[in-house]
């Protein structure tokens, strides 16, 4: 008796994002709006990070409610039939149970039920490892289409008189769906991670401290001159190996999308790149704020739809933040 | 070779230029960063993250908070 040959996945060649979705929260949040609690100012909010006003959700819009608003649009610009998704991504550091995930949630509410579907945590880079999992799932056979979506509701985990980060952040979903291709349309990313300086940025304590009355309601902080030092000199190297990785020089770029964290990194990452005046810099932090995972699929889709960018062009996406973690590529926008 | 005072003064100038358009000739060893130059906390950092590429030095984050002037800046890079 002769043992049988095992089937495995047939693999596709490439991979590319087919379309993009977005969902922004409901209320403008301006500067003023927030200046108060932290003895601050409109100009001195403007002149350190860029922000004008923030996008925040009402109370009554949750993070999914987010994320579902995305995903649908995006799933209905590929032209695809939400059962031939093989998996959701989402990537999220606001789901605010510590399960079942939101993705089996979101998998559900756009009609990918019963693909399988897991939250990704990678705070602001957590976008772009889902790319970089969509094109490793899609290349390898193991699904037709993934659906990837960064999504937070950062204004639940916020502390209004926190002077490191809370002021810049702002609510919002991206949505991307990665399927087949007939030529290379998401490059090899360079991602990682930097656990030693793991308390650079993230939550003021644990949800443990909160049981034992040691500590108030989590929110968000960061230590900003580590976490700007990093996010320019260290990004700088990641930005550049993932445009040797992909095989491409800045000029060859049609834009740059960033993780909004704040115009000022997002300048000087982009002078340090020195990329020339014809790549389009994404600044969507200016009316959307820093959305975390959800920043660069935001930053991208107002690009396209702004016009600022055509369909077909090459963007450097990276993103960087909590873990430190970090994840940049090329792709080919939708 | 160790950089000389004047040369890191000459090429920090320049730095602080870039970034904040500050005549390189404001750019004393006795003026302070923030009262004198008006350089906010971010410029400080992009201006410490060029000075590291540029002269080849690590400037810790808790040092920053002591380079007060210009001078402070020049001393501790010629003697990193």
């Amino acid at each position: 008796m002769t043992q049988p040959t095992l089937k495995q996945y047939e693999t596709n060649r490439f991979s590319r994002i087919y379309a993009l979705g977005a969902a922004r929260g409901d209320l403008v949040v301006t500067n003023d709006d927030i200046a108060g609690p932290i003895d601050s100012s409109d100009e001195w909010i403007q002149r350190r990070t860029g922000i004008v006003s923030r996008r925040r959700a009402s109370a009554n819009v949750s993070l999914l409610d987010m994320a579902v608003e995305a995903s649908n649009t995006a799933i209905k610009r590929a032209g695809i039939d939400p059962k031939e998704i093989g998996a959701v991504i989402f990537s999220t550091i606001t789901h605010p149970h510590q399960t079942p995930s939101a993705a089996a949630l979101l998998a559900d509410r756009v009609g990918a039920n019963p693909a399988p579907a897991y939250d990704v945590s990678a705070a602001c880079a957590g976008y772009c490892y889902g790319i970089a999992q969509a094109d490793a799932l899609v290349r390898s056979g193991v699904a037709k289409y993934v659906l990837v979506v960064g999504g937070e509701k950062l204004s639940d985990f916020i502390d209004p008189t926190d002077r490191t980060i809370s002021f810049l952040l702002a609510d919002g979903a991206g949505a991307a769906i990665v399927g087949p291709s007939d030529y290379p349309g998401i490059s090899p990313t360079v991602w990682g991670s930097d656990g030693s300086h793991w308390d650079a940025v993230g939550m003021t304590a644990s949800l443990l401290e909160l049981r034992d009355g040691t500590a108030s309601w989590p929110t968000l902080r960061q230590d900003g001159a580590t976490v700007f030092k990093w996010a320019v000199w260290e990004m700088v190297k990641v930005a550049r190996a993932a445009l040797e990785a992909a095989g491409v020089q800045p000029e060859d770029l049609a834009a740059i999308v960033t993780h909004q964290a704040n115009i000022r990194i997002i300048d000087e990452l982009a002078k340090q790149l020195e990329v020339p005046e014809s790549v389009v810099v994404a600044r969507d932090i200016v009316y959307t704020g820093n959305t975390s995972a959800a920043s660069v699929p935001l930053a991208m889709d107002a690009l396209l739809e702004s016009g600022a960018v055509k369909s077909g062009g090459l963007a450097l996406e990276i993103g960087f933040g909590a873990g430190l973690a970090f994840a940049a590529q090329v792709v080919v926008l939708p | 070779m160790a950089l000389s005072q004047a040369e890191v003064l000459s090429g920090l100038a320049e730095i602080v230029n870039e970034e904040t358009g500050i005549d390189t000739s404001s750019v004393q060893m006795d003026k302070s960063f923030v009262d004198d130059l008006d350089i906010d906390s971010i410029s400080m950092l992009t201006i410490v993250v060029n000075a590291e590429g540029k002269f080849g030095v690590t400037i810790p984050e808790e040092e920053v908070a002591n380079l007060k002037t210009v001078g402070d800046a020049v001393n501790f890079i010629v003697n990193a």
